[in-house]
């Protein structure tokens, strides 16, 4: 299985959406070379603006950009695009539904060294809280690609997070995006799982070794937080046993508190993968802080099997 | 007196006289920050800016953002004034479902430009505005309106330093000086003078006024357009409440409520004087 880092491909990408529309602004706060808009920089300088290590004011211009016809794309850390801006994202760019792309680098646990300051366990949440925001959370970096040029397209603000690390490509090569649809990426008949970022290809590691003890699982990628065709997820939980959810975020407000949300009242068991209500810390790896918060694909499948030892 | 200053003093005080009608007797409003600001708002509207309220979307116009949102009630009397909309609505303020709300709405109201009213976040979207100007070679101005209590907000100064550095010569702010916040007088809670000096570190180029001299604050304007390389501040020294004899000076009236007499007496203060 191929690795591709995001960061890497949302650079590339967004400098190629540059040489085909003019329209493409970009702005960046000191971490150009983390977000990797120092390519875009490289071939667009006139449309790149530095605002310096101010976030609020980043926000702010980019609605001023958008409301001149530009498409901007906002970069900086997940905790500080989301978190940092939060008010700015939410007056000057959510309640005028401003065409302006937020991109948050370096979200969940995978910016391991750094610690809890930035670290994002909670910018889904909080973006999904936003009326008019659309929230997107990429499986690997082809799926960053098609996301970019969606956001570009897509008229209204999106939320887009980021993994600082190289993943595995998770997604099949005939995987086309499609704003607000979940897409299954492995099928099966006993138990499905919700899954968005890197928690999808770990969700097929633990569909492959179900399988071996008979248990046939079915993994949907829910790239889209919102909006999400809730009828369609329903459809996907019909007729299993239960359901198990998984993700790189806190369990308030992201994909488990969504997929709780939809499947109400549907009688189905639910359980969720995903980090508790607490702050990340440093660690030397990503993986280590994956582990130690329990994403991964050994604790998903021992919830896989209670689940169905309890009858679900 | 000119015919131009007179005509716009006549403006500004038929503003304040819709400002006061609109918020009406015995509910609370703006009514404070929206008369400090009545005269520059009615210079801007209705003699320097470039604007077609039949085509509110033109490309070039001269783009107004209230960063002080609070002041809604002056642009909105002058927007309709100008014909952006009927000046039936302007008894629809605050109504449920109003195209009229309590903060400048760009979705709602025809001319508005921007959603304001979080202060300190103005400035940066005029900041945006003007860089898009320049990215696509046009000429239009932005004009940003802030308060002095909103110079609190450290965003007022990220924007600040940022439209100085880009030198963003085509952005005029506008800071309406009357010296009191929601809650008192700024130099009594959290005193952040001297406002001019520090906007002339930020990079710049300031211009002090009393904000209620209508030659002054033409003469400013004119001034703005003439300066390069830097960005504008119009520094005008106010009165809150500014033509209402109970609501000037006083923080009460920042969001305050008019008894059915004080409001016929403003209604009629306005309505009689000759200059506001």
């Amino acid at each position: 299985m191929g690795m591709q880092n995001q960061r890497r491909v949302y650079g590339e990408t967004l400098e190629e959406l540059g040489s085909r529309d003019e329209r493409i602004v970009v702005l960046e706060a000191d971490l150009r070379n983390s977000t990797m808009t120092a390519l875009f920089q490289r071939a667009f300088p006139e449309r790149h603006f530095e605002v310096g290590i101010a976030e609020a004011n980043m926000a702010g211009i980019a609605a001023g950009l958008a409301l001149t016809g530009k498409i901007p794309f906002v970069n900086s850390f997940a905790t500080f695009a989301a978190g940092r801006a939060y008010d700015q994202i939410r007056q000057a760019i959510c309640i005028g539904n401003l065409n302006v792309n937020i991109v948050g680098s370096s979200a969940g646990l995978s910016d391991f060294g750094d610690g809890a300051t930035h670290q994002a366990v909670e910018d889904i949440a909080i973006m999904r809280a936003i009326p008019n925001m659309t929230v997107l959370a990429p499986a690997d970096g082809n799926e960053v690609r098609e996301m970019v040029g969606a956001m570009a397209a897509h008229d209204g603000p999106v939320y887009m997070r980021l993994n600082r690390n190289d993943v595995p490509d998770a997604l099949p090569a005939e995987n086309t995006f499609r704003m607000g649809t979940p897409v299954v990426i492995r099928d099966g008949k006993d138990l499905v799982v919700f899954a968005h970022g890197i928690m999808v290809s770990r969700a097929v590691q633990a569909a492959n070794i179900l399988a071996k003890e008979g248990v046939s699982v079915r993994v949907v990628n829910v790239s889209t937080l919102k909006p999400l065709d809730e009828a369609a997820l329903l459809d996907l939980a019909q007729g299993f046993q239960g359901v198990l959810v998984t993700e790189e975020h806190s369990i308030v407000g992201g994909l488990t508190a969504l997929a709780a949300y939809v499947l109400r009242g549907q009688g189905l068991p639910l359980e969720s993968v995903a980090i508790s209500d607490v702050f990340g810390q440093s660690a030397h790896s990503h993986e280590e802080l994956l582990e130690h918060y329990g994403l991964t694909a050994a604790r998903m499948v021992e919830t896989a099997r209670a689940m169905l030892r309890r009858g679900a | 007196m000119k015919p131009l200053i007179a005509e716009l003093k006549r403006k500004a005080r038929k503003l304040r006289h819709d400002i006061v009608c609109m918020i009406g007797p015995g509910r609370p409003g703006h009514l404070g920050g929206s008369c400090s600001v009545a005269d520059a708002v009615a210079a801007l509207y209705f003699h320097k800016m470039k604007h077609d309220p039949k085509n509110p979307g033109w490309e070039d116009r001269d783009r107004f953002l209230l960063s002080k949102g609070h002041g809604a009630l002056a642009q909105y009397a002058a927007l309709a004034e100008c014909g952006y909309f009927s000046r039936s609505h302007l008894k629809t303020l605050k109504n449920l479902g109003s195209m009229l709300q309590g903060h400048p709405d760009m979705a709602r109201t025809p001319g508005v430009e921007a959603n304001t009213g979080s202060l300190g976040q103005g400035l940066s979207i005029a900041c945006g505005m003007a860089l898009g100007a320049r990215v696509d070679g046009r000429e239009y101005r932005v004009y940003c309106v802030l308060g002095d209590g909103e110079n609190a907000e450290g965003q007022v100064w990220e924007a600040a330093m940022a439209a100085a550095y880009y030198r963003l010569d085509k952005l005029v702010g506008i800071l309406d000086m009357n010296g009191l916040q929601a809650t008192g007088p700024i130099r009594d809670l959290m005193d952040t003078s001297p406002l001019p000096e520090k906007w002339r570190a930020a990079g710049w180029h300031v211009i002090e006024i009393d904000g209620h001299d209508m030659q002054q604050i033409v003469e400013a304007l004119n001034k703005a357009d003439t300066v390069r390389d830097r960005p504008v501040l119009i520094a005008a020294r106010t009165v809150k409440g500014k033509g209402v004899a109970f609501a000037e000076h006083n923080p009460a009236f920042h969001n305050g409520v008019m008894t059915q007499m004080q409001y016929e007496e403003a209604c009629k203060a306005l309505a009689d004087s000759e200059d506001g």
